[in-house]
């Protein structure tokens, strides 16, 4: 890496020396830097429940960073709600399509409800075939022996084409997809758009090439792709098209990054960690676990935010209405009261399942089991085909307190 | 103190010995019940220890309570005699029950 911000040495250092209130862990810097974790193991021992002052980017905010608070809020949807804001960073409200995950009882329910079947177990293991043949094609066509970016090459195009399959979406236009949900979630600074017009533009287009495939499959026999059945299932086929889109988009958005920086985050894992790697191969079987292990190792997405709808007494704090809550997966997913040596990578870790970087509670992921498929499907085929995967350079890391994951990871295949 | 039969999908039944105070799902973990995940550990906010629930002891375990029936709503595939097992204490009243185990917890 280039002149990294501060190195991990340096963020203990830095942690530790200033005073607890001035601390502040919603800093896209450290995350992108790596150097994150002295934060959170200091929150974790001396403050649990912390008031920063100090973020002009997001104004006051409470942080959470053992496993068992942040269980208790994800719980408690009554008090801590998800309607209108669900990160630390407040979106701008004039352009919001309507999805459930930012959405309170009982509209949440109603409209998760309507989609969920189409990710359920059932659907899935009727796809799982097709999913498995395009994982393999993209494991064949990668270089042997040549440094590559592991990211681009595996982890975007796999998690692109599986979206694709899932959609049954037109496969010469599948970068489409890709795009759309990096532009969901951009904004100014990211780099990727322009301007708010550009990205309303780029959604609006979004909508219209996906009213078209329902349109096209509603006239169709029922297929096992997510559109057609959400286009001839008995309760969403006189679903709002706002309603629809909205749902969609969200489908598009949760599968995207968060499977694509698991699928780096093992790999990573693996090179961190080479006895792992060794124990992988003897025995395969593990993969399931490993699949929850290396979730809870990557947290894929570093918090979610609630609003408090009331005064609330959360591990001894007094948190007012309307405060701003974050629970922090990644911390929680390394609190050694949970997880004994957390910072390990142990691919047969006895509760590694009960990870929680899915959330807990009405919005639990509701993608779960495509995400563990997904996973389970790769790490199969990889093991079945390369001898070694070898990182060979630094990892350059997203620049953000939201999405956890990497840009690069350059890679030597055997 | 109570005997409990699990009936996993492909119909194959596991019957185990369960203290009062646990709950099923416990029961089912203590002895490698397969089929059972129980991600949250008991606290009725991940699902993924459904249950259905033979008829004739629906009367005696009851439906769901308010917050196990929000979480069971969001479940395509919940049945009318579903259930959480974490939510299910072991009394001696609920000795010889029978709970089948779903394909897939979700
Ligand atoms: C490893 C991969 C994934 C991780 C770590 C992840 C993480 C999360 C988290 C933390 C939430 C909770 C939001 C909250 O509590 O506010 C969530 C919700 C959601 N996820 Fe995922 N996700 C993953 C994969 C997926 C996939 C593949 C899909 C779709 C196919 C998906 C669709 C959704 C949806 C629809 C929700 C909203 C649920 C609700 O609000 O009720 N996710 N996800
Ligand atoms: S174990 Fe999570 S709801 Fe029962």
């Amino acid at each position: 890496m280039s002149e990294a911000i501060v190195s991990l040495e340096e963020a203990r250092e830095d942690a530790y020396s200033m005073p607890l209130e001035d601390l502040n862990p919603a800093q896209a810097e450290l995350f992108e830097a790596d150097a994150i974790w002295p934060y959170f193991e200091r929150l974790r021992k001396e403050a649990p429940v912390h008031y920063c002052t100090t973020s002009e980017e997001f104004g006051p905010y409470w942080s959470l960073s053992k496993y068992e608070d942040i269980k208790a809020v994800d719980m408690n949807h009554e008090v801590f709600s998800s309607e209108g804001a669900i990160t630390v960073d407040d979106p701008d409200a004039d352009f919001e399509l309507p999805m459930f995950i930012a959405m309170d009882p009982p509209k949440h329910d109603a409209q998760r409800k309507v989609v969920a079947p189409v990710v359920g177990p059932a659907n899935l293991a009727a796809l799982e075939p097709i999913i498995r043949k395009r994982v393999c094609d993209i494991l064949d066509s990668l270089p042997i022996g040549e440094t590559f970016n592991w990211v681009d090459k595996v982890s975007i195009e796999l998690t692109t084409q599986m979206l694709a399959t899932l959609f049954d979406f037109p496969w010469e236009d599948r970068a489409k997809l890709t795009r759309w949900s990096d532009v969901a979630t951009a904004n100014e600074e990211s780099g990727l758009i322009e301007s708010e017009e550009q990205r309303q533009q780029e959604l609006l287009e979004c909508l219209a090439y996906f009213t078209e495939l329902w349109n096209e499959r509603i006239n169709k026999e029922p297929g096992n792709d997510l559109i057609s059945m959400l286009a001839h299932g008995e309760s969403t086929r006189n679903m709002d098209p706002m309603e629809y889109l909205g749902n969609l988009v969200l489908l598009i958005v949760g599968g995207n990054d968060t499977t694509r920086n698991s699928l780096s985050g093992g790999l990573l894992a693996l090179n961190q960690f080479p006895d792992q790697m060794s124990k992988l191969r003897e025995d395969p079987s593990i993969i399931p676990n490993m699949v929850s292990e290396i979730i809870r190792w990557q947290t894929p997405l570093a918090h979610m935010r609630r609003t408090a709808l009331e005064d609330y007494v959360v591990n001894g704090q007094q948190i007012k209405q309307g405060d701003k809550v974050v629970m922090w997966y990644i911390s929680g997913n390394r609190d050694e009261d949970k997880f004994e040596n957390a910072d390990d990578f142990m691919i047969d870790r006895p509760n590694a399942r009960q990870h929680i970087a899915f959330g807990f509670g009405l919005h639990r992921c509701m993608g779960n089991r495509v995400a563990e498929m997904q996973l389970r499907i790769a790490w199969e085929e990889i093991l079945n085909r390369f001898s070694k995967l070898e990182l060979v350079g630094d990892p350059v890391r997203v620049r953000s307190s939201f999405v956890k994951g990497y840009l690069e990871l350059p890679v030597v295949l055997a | 103190m109570a005997k409990i039969t699990f009936i996993t999908h492909d119909g194959e039944k596991h019957s185990v010995d369960a203290d009062n105070g646990i709950s099923v799902m416990n029961a089912a973990i203590d002895n490698l019940v397969p089929g059972i995940d129980a991600d949250c550990g008991g606290e009725c906010s991940c699902a993924t220890c459904h249950v259905v629930v033979e008829d004739k002891w629906m009367a005696v375990v009851g439906p769901p309570g308010d917050r196990e029936e929000s979480m069971l709503d969001l479940n395509p595939e919940r049945e009318a005699n579903s259930r959480l097992s974490c939510q299910i204490p072991v009394t001696d009243d609920i000795d010889g029950i029978v709970v089948n185990v779903p394909e897939f917890q979700m």
